[in-house]
C-alpha cells in the first residue's frame, strides 16, 4: 500500500477516534463541575448524586480520550517526519506546553476527584472537578493554536528550509485558531448537553428517577440552547474567516468554481471534479454566497479553478461534510429551543424525549464532519500555503505502515465499541440511591 | 545568553523529563507486571489496581511530556527518532493504549470473564513498555545504524541486539521492584508483606544486571567515554550504586517509603549516567558518528529554547507542587474495605 495514503488514513483514524472522545470530556467536566457546585450551594442530595452519576460516565469517556491522545503525539514524528522537522520549533513547542500547562493538571486532578469522595473536604473536591474541566479546555486552547497555525501559519520565518519561530505573540493571537477555538469548544458543550439530554429523556420515558433527571434535563437544556443558538453566530463569522484566510477550502466547501462577483450559493450539488463543475445543482440563490463570505452581495468569491487543480482539495468531501455540519447546526438550534421549552415538564412532553434520545449520536456526526471540512479542506496543504501533505511523510517502508493501518483499526474498533457499550450500561442503570454510597462519606459531608 | 546554553539546558531537562517518567511510571508498569505473581485472588488483583489508581495517569504525562519536549527543543531528533523507531513505538503505545483501558474499565462492569480478560491486558499493557523503554534506552546508548539523511539502514530485529535485550531484561526487574516497594507501602495485608519479599528477589536480581549493563556499555557503546574524560563525573554512577544498595536495608526494617524513594533515586541516577554518556548526543549513529544527532544539529531556535524555558521555570515547580500533594494525600496504606468497594 502507499505510503503517504496509509499515513494519511491512519491519521484520519487516530484523529477521528481521538475525536469522538474528546467533545464529551469537554462539555460533561464542566456540567459535572457544575452538578456538584449546586450540591455544595444547596445541599440538594440530587445533584451530589448527579455528579458522581454524569462524572462516572464522564471518567470512562475520558479514559479512551486519554490513551489515544498519545498516540496523536507520537504520530507527528513516526508518519509525517518531515513535517516535524520542518514546524517542530513552532508546532512543537505548542503540543509541549500543552502538557505542561494542561495534561498534567487534568490527569491529577480527575484522579484527586475520583477517589477523594470520602477524603478530602469538598470544597477542595469541586475545586479539583473544576480544575479538571478547566485544563481540558485548556489543552483544546492550546491544541488549537497547534492546528490553527497549520490552517493559518503567521509569526514565522523561513530559514535553513524550516518555519522558525519569529514573533510568539503572533502564534498567540492567531485570530483563526481563535474562531477555531470559539468554534470547537461550543460545540463539544452541545455535544455534551444533548448527551445529558438524552440520556436524562430516556429516563423520563420510564419514569425513573424522574425527580432526578428532572434535574439534570433542566440544567442540560438551558446550556444546551444557549451553546447552539450562539454557535449559529459564531459558525457564519468562522465561515467567513476560512474565505478570508483560505480561499480554497471556502470554494471547495461551496463547490464554487468560476471566480465571480455577486456569486451564488447552492444548497446541494453533486461536484464533478474531473470536469471541473457540478453535475447538478439543486437550488442556488443568486449573491447569496458574496453576501455570507463577504458581508457584500455584489463581492467576488475566487471559483476552484482560480488554483491548479493540485492545489484544490477534495471538493465532494468538504462540500458534503460541511452542508452536514451545518444542517445539523441548525437542527440542534431547533431542538435545543424545543428541549428549553419543554425544560420545566419534560416528561408531558414524550415525542420530544424520544427525539433527543435518538439525537444523541448526531452531535457525533457534526463534529467529525466539522474535522473533515477543517482538514480534508486544508488538503493538498499540511500546512496552507508553506508545505504539501505528501512532502511531509516519513520514509516508511509500505509493509510497517501496511501493518500498523489495520491494527489502528482493529484495536479501536474494539476499544470504541466497549466504551460505548460501557457507557449505555451505566447511563441505564441511573444514579446510585443514596443508601448505596459509601456510609463514610455521607459522614463526612453531613458536617 | 547564547543558542549552546540553552541547547545544554535543554538536554539536561530532557533527561529530567525521563528520569521523571521512569521513576514515576516505573513503579505502576512494575506493579502491573506482578498482576499474577502477586494477586492470588481477584481481591488481590483489584487492590494492585487500586494502589496505582490515582498516579497511573500522572505519571504517563512525564511520557507525554518527554515526548512533546523533544519535538520542541530538537525537532530534528523528534522526527528521525520517532519515524526511525517505527514499530517498536508503535508497540509501546499499543501497549500503554490496552493497559490504561484496562485500569479504567475493570472494575465497571461485574463479571469474571470480563475483569480476566481486562487482567491479560493490564498485565501484557505493563510487562510490554517495561520491556520495549529498556530496548529503547539500550539503542540510544549504543546508538542505531541512521545514514547521513537520518535514514534507519536496519529492521525490527536489528533493533534487538543482545544488548538491547540486556536492556529490556533489565528494566523489567527494576521496575518489578519498584513497583513491589509501592505494593508494600500501599496494599492491604497479606499482600504487602508478600510484595515486600519479592522485591528483596527482583532486588538483587536487578542489582546484579544492573552491574552487568554498567560493565558490558564499556564494549557495546561509548556511553563510559564522557566519564574517562571527566572522571569526577563518575560520581553519579557510584551514588547510583550506594542508593540502591541501601534499598534492601531500607525492606529488612520494615521502611517501604524509605526504599521505595531510594529506588526511584536509583532510576533517577541511572538515567543521569545514560544522558552524561550520551552528552551531546541525543541520538548517536552506529555507521558514524558524524551522522548522529546532536543537541547541536537538531535543536530549535534560540527563541524557541527561550520561551519554552519561561514555560518550564514558571509551570514545573507548580506542577511539582501539586503532584507531590497527590501523591501525599492518596499514598496512605489500603484498607481491605476500601478494596472491595
Amino acid at each position: 500500500m502507499d505510503v503517504l495514503l496509509a499515513s494519511r488514513l491512519q491519521f484520519a483514524v487516530a484523529a477521528g477516534f481521538h475525536f469522538l472522545f474528546v467533545p464529551l470530556t469537554l462539555g460533561l467536566s464542566v456540567l459535572t463541575a457544575i452538578f456538584q457546585t449546586l450540591w455544595l450551594k444547596t445541599g440538594d442530595e440530587d445533584y451530589r448524586r448527579a455528579a458522581r452519576f454524569w462524572g462516572k460516565l464522564f471518567l470512562i469517556n475520558f479514559g479512551l480520550g486519554v490513551v489515544t491522545g498519545i498516540t496523536l503525539e507520537f504520530q507527528f514524528g513516526t508518519n509525517w517526519r518531515f513535517y516535524s522537522q520542518y514546524v517542530g520549533d513552532i508546532f512543537g513547542s505548542l503540543l509541549a506546553i500543552e502538557a505542561t500547562l494542561a495534561f498534567f493538571l487534568e490527569s491529577t486532578f480527575i484522579a484527586v476527584w475520583w477517589f477523594g469522595w470520602n477524603r478530602i473536604n469538598p470544597k477542595i473536591h469541586t475545586l479539583a472537578i473544576w480544575l479538571t474541566a478547566i485544563a481540558s479546555n485548556l489543552s483544546a486552547l492550546w491544541i488549537l493554536l497547534a492546528n490553527g497555525w497549520m490552517q493559518n501559519p503567521v509569526g514565522y520565518v523561513i530559514r535553513e528550509g524550516r518555519a522558525e519561530l519569529a514573533d510568539f505573540w503572533a502564534v498567540l493571537t492567531n485570530s483563526f485558531a481563535w474562531w477555531q477555538f470559539l468554534h470547537t469548544v461550543p460545540a463539544a458543550f452541545v455535544l455534551s448537553g444533548f448527551f445529558v439530554l438524552g440520556v436524562s429523556a430516556w429516563h423520563i420515558l420510564r419514569k425513573n428517577e424522574l425527580t432526578f433527571f428532572k434535574k439534570s434535563f433542566r440544567i442540560a437544556a438551558i446550556w444546551t440552547v444557549i451553546f447552539s443558538l450562539y454557535l449559529i453566530v459564531e459558525g457564519h463569522i468562522h465561515g467567513a474567516e476560512v474565505a478570508r484566510v483560505q480561499p480554497t477550502k471556502l470554494a471547495a466547501m461551496e463547490a464554487h468554481w468560476e471566480t465571480e462577483k455577486g456569486a451564488g450559493w447552492v444548497l446541494f450539488a453533486i461536484p464533478d471534479e474531473e470536469n471541473e463543475r457540478n453535475l447538478v445543482e439543486f437550488i442556488k440563490i443568486p449573491k447569496v454566497l458574496s453576501l455570507l463570505a463577504y458581508h457584500d452581495p455584489n463581492a467576488e468569491v475566487k471559483g476552484l479553478k482560480e488554483w491548479p487543480k493540485e492545489e484544490r482539495p477534495p471538493v465532494a468531501w468538504t462540500f458534503w461534510a460541511f452542508r452536514i455540519m451545518v444542517g445539523l447546526g441548525f437542527l440542534f438550534g431547533l431542538l435545543s429551543i424545543l428541549a428549553y421549552l419543554a425544560r420545566n415538564n419534560p416528561e408531558k412532553s414524550p415525542r420530544l424525549l424520544k427525539v433527543l434520545l435518538w439525537n444523541i449520536p448526531l452531535p457525533y456526526v457534526a463534529a467529525q464532519a466539522g474535522w473533515i471540512v477543517a482538514e480534508v479542506g486544508r488538503q493538498p496543504w499540511i500546512v496552507y500555503g508553506l508545505m504539501k501533505t505528501k512532502d511531509a511523510v516519513s520514509p516508511l517502508s509500505s509493509v510497517q505502515v501496511g501493518i500498523s493501518l489495520p491494527a489502528f483499526i482493529i484495536v479501536y474498533g474494539i476499544l470504541g465499541i466497549i466504551c460505548f457499550w460501557l457507557i449505555a450500561y451505566h447511563a441505564k442503570k441511573g444514579p446510585e440511591k443514596v443508601s448505596e454510597i459509601p456510609s463514610e462519606l455521607v459522614t463526612k459531608t453531613n458536617k | 545568553m547564547d543558542l549552546e546554553f540553552y541547547q545544554t539546558l535543554w538536554f539536561v531537562l530532557w533527561g529530567v523529563l525521563w528520569a521523571g517518567y521512569l521513576a514515576l511510571d516505573g513503579f505502576d508498569l512494575g506493579a502491573g507486571s506482578l498482576l499474577y505473581v502477586l494477586g492470588k485472588s481477584d481481591q488481590e488483583r483489584r487492590a494492585i489496581y487500586q494502589s496505582i489508581g490515582p498516579f497511573w495517569d500522572g505519571n504517563e504525562v512525564w511520557l507525554i511530556t518527554a515526548g512533546g519536549a523533544t519535538f520542541a527543543a530538537f525537532p530534528t531528533a523528534y522526527a528521525v527518532m520517532f519515524s526511525s523507531l517505527y514499530t517498536p513505538l508503535l508497540l509501546l503505545l499499543f501497549a500503554l493504549i490496552i493497559r490504561g483501558v484496562a485500569v479504567e474499565y475493570r472494575n465497571k462492569y461485574e463479571s469474571p470473564t470480563w475483569r480476566n480478560l481486562w487482567d491479560i491486558a493490564f498485565f501484557v499493557g505493563s510487562l510490554a513498555p517495561a520491556l520495549l523503554l529498556g530496548v529503547f534506552f539500550a539503542n540510544l546508548f549504543k546508538g542505531i545504524p541512521i545514514d547521513e539523511k537520518g535514514i534507519l539502514q536496519t529492521n525490527l530485529l536489528g533493533l534487538l541486539h543482545p544488548y538491547a535485550l540486556l536492556g529490556g531484561i533489565l528494566f523489567v526487574f527494576c521496575f518489578a521492584t519498584h513497583g513491589a516497594l509501592w505494593l508494600a507501602l500501599r496494599a492491604p495485608e497479606p499482600l504487602a508483606s508478600r510484595s515486600a519479599s519479592l522485591a528483596k528477589i527482583t532486588w538483587a536480581i536487578t542489582f546484579v544486571l544492573t552491574g552487568f549493563f554498567l560493565l558490558i556499555s564499556g564494549f557495546f557503546t561509548n556511553i563510559w567515554q564522557n566519564f574517562k574524560n571527566y572522571p569526577i563525573l563518575s560520581i553519579v554512577p557510584i551514588l547510583m550504586i550506594c542508593t540502591y544498595l541501601l534499598v534492601p536495608v531500607f525492606i529488612r526494617s520494615a521502611k517501604y517509603l524509605h526504599a521505595w524513594i531510594f529506588s526511584a533515586l536509583t532510576i533517577v541516577l541511572f538515567t543521569a549516567w545514560g544522558m552524561i554518556g550520551l552528552f551531546p548526543n541525543l541520538l548517536p549513529s552506529s555507521i558514524d558518528p558524524a551522522y548522529s544527532l546532536t543537541i547541536y544539529n537538531s535543536s530549535s531556535s534560540l527563541l524557541t529554547l527561550k520561551i519554552m524555558t519561561i514555560v518550564a521555570v514558571i509551570f514545573v515547580p507548580v506542577v511539582l507542587l501539586y503532584t507531590y500533594w497527590a501523591y501525599k494525600t492518596f499514598s496512605y496504606r489500603l484498607s481491605k474495605e476500601e478494596v472491595s468497594y
